[in-house]
């Protein structure tokens, strides 16, 4: 059949076509008769006491339809936002989980909590009325970092959280962890930030609510990564009102990033207000107001140890990591800094025993949660640098004490000691295959051109494996999720051969659209044309999870393939009546249902004939239509992973790092369109380098004021800071998912800090500078250089 | 953004008696300071005075001596100038420095030099060539024209009309990029003069300042070794998230030696 784009090819994605002919529909593109405008008025507070909202002033402005505030939401009976995990300490306490009230009620937790909505006929006409609440703060001292929030006098941010302390978590053998210690021939030590960050994608959140008192429905456009989730959520726990009165329609969506990906009060709220005010409402954020209000990632203090024999091979690793939470639980807030961390502190290693103790700490900031990545990119950093740090302390080549250490790829499947089980990889032929890629060889003539112009050149390694394809449900209910984390898809074959793919999982940037039409095109024989991708809308599709933790193409695809089987299947059995002759003689291949060793064949588009006019069709057995669904959950998670190298060269001058190369050979399994893979590997590593070089949210401590508000502030990577890079693949199939997929979305963000860091402490390791925090930046750069005291070249 | 009222008047002296009439009213020039701070209410003009279409405010004028840039030049216009490039090329890379190709296609340097950002790379220039700020009412040397932080020696209903630039023997810019923003964080004007050179500073303080110790230093040898060990005093200097007092003092000299290095090649 013409026109198959099947696995393996790289056509142009299908959904550019509308994104850059200014034809996509976003959530700010939607218009509603009678559509009012929602501001939120957020508190100016890190942490105060919320005395009193007095209303006239406002709602005598002209325009103004009503100010809804925490008091509104309480005499509604309205529920609080749910955290999507618990989690439990050591000894099976749960984490303690304050109520999250959708608009603040008693107190503010941190600058940019909801304390009131203000609905208007025009956004202006609402911002107006939103300067003129008056409301009574009685300010409290704020506390933004977790070292200060457990420290004795901190500031409590609920009367009965003792030391702002959510849960005390661990994981692993502790005593088998210590004996391992006790007869250890070196111990290298690190202590290390990983810096907060905020996730920018192109477009802010936006929520459009309406409800319709004749059918009893609400309706909630949102940027959302899964609005079935939201739904869920939102239906039962929030507004309280049945899942079948509600539809969620997540549209063309600008990025997500995992800032997406939780259920915001702001949904909440607008799909209570809309009913409340029987008019519909529409709220945009700005690019500030998302600083204030977006999940942040990241933000961890964390001690490491890593005990050797003395030939360098790991005997035991571990790790305490106070992790903020932010002033709430967020949707998977205290799963990330937990069960996506310490599972993946195994690495590529062989290392025997693992502990890890992690804090989970509420502080007077933005809540904590995922952030693409999500938990594993925290610990392959911890871990990659732990490794350069214990090579260097014993003197043995970075490259080396990897080779010493990893899974050689016959031990697959890997047990870990901390849960997890790796089904496949082979991190020594990534390995090779970088080195040989990056010119590993060269580096020291690069190094001496380098200091012949008085710049310190640098050479940085991360050897890593993640977790993805989030998540096998039963596994995933024992470490705490409140839900399922399989995924669905229906496969709508039309009466004309097309295809209609309705799935749960939630496209916005990457290539759903293009790479699931390609699997269906290769799997039913169809024209890569006549299929389309249908998702975001609760009214449309069956369910689903969403998109996020690498899952779409691990889960999501799996479950495409599964449908599209069915539809074979039962296509075998209407070729089957048609040719006269059993259902086990039937071959299908590229689009052709034959019988086998016959020139006897029947067209996918003449069996999607016969199945809707079917009059020549055993209507008995069988029923008429090609429509088939599937749900998929996942064995196990899939383990991409690779190596990433980077080369960097300072300007001991002014401190500035600059990245000169970039190599990454990954392991994600099968590719399905490299272009795609290729795409989301540069935008994942250039993310992982703004971790490493330039992100940063500060906070000021006392007030709570975010420091870094706004674009001018929070310094996001750019195209002029990345060198080209060389991007390949060497992959091993997952041996559990259908296609041998791995997922690819998060490789890039968890693979890159840790190189980027090492090659720059590799730059400057010749002055004794054995660990920079990130983001290594000119002034922190140059800092560690006065510290160093060294006699800064002038010319 | 709250609602103004909106004026664009014809002419300089209208435009001077709009805004001594209307209280509290703003000018706008380009738009790229006042449109984002009204897109975030954190000002609220009852009324803008639109200069666009103002006659003979634009354009970029060769004197011999002196070069004079109109209020509402654009930066792409100074930076793409082909004149400048022969006769003052540390100006017209200045401006290819601003902002991205957005801001400089709409912003000018008559705004940027009323704005007096003290993070702008146009008062480096202004003070670092020792330029005459003209206004409707006046001629004002840069000397007496910065005060301090977004302060001007504009009396209220003064506009700038344009800039009058001495060409010097020679000149250069050097500026480090804030990581974020893009403004100077620190940046260094050097030009030289027959009768002396003078040193100007952005970014490292609440203003733009002259660094005497370098002039003299320059002066007497106009190389970037005269000046790699004079080191600039913080006390005043800013210190924030991006970079503290120190640093701004410490790439102060290197960004000068940087800017002899320019003005040299």
């Amino acid at each position: 059949m013409s026109n198959v784009i099947g696995i393996g090819a790289a056509p142009k994605r299908k959904e550019d076509q509308r994104f850059l002919t200014g034809r996509g529909n976003y959530v700010s593109d939607i218009k509603i008769p009678g559509m009012t405008a929602g501001v939120f008025v957020r508190s100016p507070h890190g942490h105060a006491v919320l005395r009193g909202i007095d209303k006239t002033a406002a709602l005598a402005l002209p325009g103004v339809i009503a100010i809804l505030t925490g008091e509104d939401v309480a005499a509604d009976g309205l529920g609080t936002l749910p955290c999507g995990w618990g989690i439990s300490n050591a000894q099976g306490v749960p984490m303690k989980e304050p109520p999250f009230p959708v608009l603040a009620q008693g107190k503010v937790r941190f600058v940019g909590d909801m304390v009131a909505l203000v609905i208007a006929e025009t956004p202006e006409q609402a911002n107006a009325a939103a300067d003129l609440l008056d409301i009574d703060y009685e300010v409290l001292p704020a506390v933004v970092g977790v070292l200060d929030a457990v420290a004795p006098g901190a500031p409590q941010l609920f009367d009965d959280i003792p030391n702002n302390i959510c849960c005390d978590w661990e994981l692993g053998d502790k005593a088998a962890v210590e004996a391992a210690f006790r007869k250890a021939a070196h111990i290298a030590k690190l202590s290390l930030v990983n810096n907060r960050l905020i996730g920018n994608p192109m477009e802010p959140r936006a929520a459009v609510a309406d409800y319709n008192p004749g059918t009893g429905q609400h309706a909630l456009w949102t940027t959302s990564q899964f609005p079935h989730v939201v739904r869920t959520l939102m239906s039962g726990l929030v507004l309280k009102v049945p899942e079948h009165k509600v539809r969620v329609v997540a549209p063309d969506v600008g990025g997500g990033f995992g800032v997406k990906q939780f259920h915001y009060g702001e949904e909440a709220a607008l799909a209570w207000a809309a009913k409340r005010v029987m008019r519909p409402v529409k709220w945009v954020a700005s690019r500030s107001e998302g600083y204030l209000s977006d999940r942040h990632g990241r933000d961890h203090v964390t001690e490491a140890e890593l005990a050797l024999d003395e030939t360098g091979k790991f005997l035991a690793f571990r790790v305490k990591t106070l992790a903020n939470m932010g002033g709430y639980l967020s949707t998977f807030g205290p799963n990330i800094p937990t069960n996506l961390y310490a599972p993946l502190l195994g690495g590529v290693y062989t290392t025997p025993a693992i502990y890890c103790n992690v804090k989970v700490v509420f502080t007077n900031t933005v809540p904590v949660d995922a952030y693409r990545g999500a938990g594993r990119p925290e610990a392959t950093f911890v871990l990659e640098r732990m490794v350069d740090v214990a090579a260097a302390e014993m003197g043995i080549d970075r490259v080396e004490i990897r080779r010493r250490n990893m899974i050689p790829k016959e031990a697959y499947p890997y047990q870990t000691p901390v849960l997890v089980q790796y089904d496949s990889g082979d991190p020594m032929g990534c390995l090779d295959g970088a080195l040989a890629a990056a010119d590993v060889a060269g580096f020291g003539a690069r190094k001496a051109e380098s200091a012949r112009r008085g710049k310190f050149r640098g050479l940085g390694y991360s050897t890593y494996v993640e977790a993805c394809g989030l998540a096998p449900s039963r596994f995933a209910g024992r470490l705490g999720a409140r839900g399922g984390l399989y995924e669905s898809a229906t496969v709508r074959v039309h009466p004309g051969g097309q295809v209609t793919v309705l799935i749960g999982t939630h496209n916005h940037g990457q290539g759903h659209e293009t790479t699931f039409a390609q699997i269906v095109s290769e799997k039913l024989g169809v024209a890569f044309d006549n299929v389309d991708i249908v998702f975001g809308d609760t009214d449309r599709v069956q369910f689903g999870m969403g998109t996020y933790g690498s899952r779409s193409l691990v889960v999501g695809g799996a479950a495409l393939s599964k449908a599209a089987d069915k539809v074979i299947v039962k296509g075998k059995k209407i070729a089957a009546h048609l040719l006269e002759t059993s259902e086990q003689d039937i071959h299908f291949e590229a689009g052709k249902f034959s019988v086998a060793g016959t020139d006897r064949v029947k067209t996918f588009e003449e069996i999607a004939g016969a199945a809707y006019v079917p009059h020549n069709y055993p209507l008995e057995v069988l029923e008429p239509g090609l429509e088939e669904q599937a749900y998929y959950d996942p064995v196990n998670f899939t383990y991409p992973g690779g190596c990433h190298i980077c080369e960097v060269e300072i300007d001991p001058e002014t401190g500035v790092v600059q990245l000169l190369n970039y190599t990454a050979v990954d392991d994600v399994g099968t590719v399905i369109n490299p272009m795609i893979v290729e795409g989301q590997l540069h935008g994942g590593i250039v993310q992982g380098v703004g971790q490493a070089l330039f992100e940063n949210a500060v906070y000021d401590d006392g007030s709570g004021q975010l420091l870094s508000g706004s674009l001018m502030d929070y310094c996001m990577p750019r195209a002029d800071h990345m060198p080209m890079m060389n991007i390949a693949t060497h992959s091993t199939l997952c041996t559990h998912t259908p296609m041998g997929v791995k997922g690819c979305g998060e490789v890039g963000t968890i693979g890159s800090p840790a190189a980027v860091i090492n090659a720059v402490v590799d730059a400057l390791s010749h002055l004794g500078v054995t660990h920079v925090d990130m983001p290594a930046t000119p002034n922190r750069i140059w800092r560690l250089l006065q510290n160093a005291s060294l006699p800064i070249a002038a010319e | 953004m709250k609602s103004f009222a909106y004026h664009q008047p014809s002419q300089v002296p209208e435009a001077a008696r709009l805004l001594g009439a209307l209280e509290d009213s703003k000018i706008v020039a380009g738009g790229m300071t006042l449109i984002p701070t009204l897109k975030q209410r954190l000002a609220a003009p009852p009324a803008l005075i639109d200069l666009s279409k103002l006659p003979g405010l634009s354009g970029i004028k060769d004197e011999g001596p002196t070069i004079t840039i109109g209020a509402m030049t654009r930066h792409a216009d100074v930076a793409r100038s082909a004149m400048l490039a022969e006769r003052l090329p540390a100006l017209a890379t200045l401006a290819s420095l601003i902002g991205d190709p957005a801001v400089r296609n709409r912003g000018t340097i008559g705004g940027s030099v009323a704005n007096n950002d003290p993070s702008a790379d146009y008062p480096a220039a202004v003070l670092g060539l020792g330029a005459t700020v003209v206004t409707n009412i006046r001629d004002i040397p840069a000397d007496q024209y910065f005060v301090g932080l977004f302060e001007t020696a504009l009396q209220p209903g003064e506009i700038i009309t344009a800039i009058r630039f001495p060409v010097p023997l020679k000149a250069g810019y050097a500026k480090f990029k804030a990581p974020a923003s893009r403004y100077a964080l620190v940046g260094v004007f050097v030009a030289q003069f027959t009768d002396g050179v003078r040193v100007a500073v952005t970014g490292a303080g609440p203003g733009v300042f002259r660094v005497p110790p370098m002039e003299q230093a320059l002066a007497q040898h106009f190389d970037p070794s005269a000046i790699a060990a004079i080191k600039i005093d913080t006390e005043g200097l800013t210190s924030d998230i991006h970079a503290e007092a120190d640093y701004r003092a410490h790439l102060v000299t290197v960004m000068a030696k940087r800017a002899v290095d320019a003005a040299l090649s």
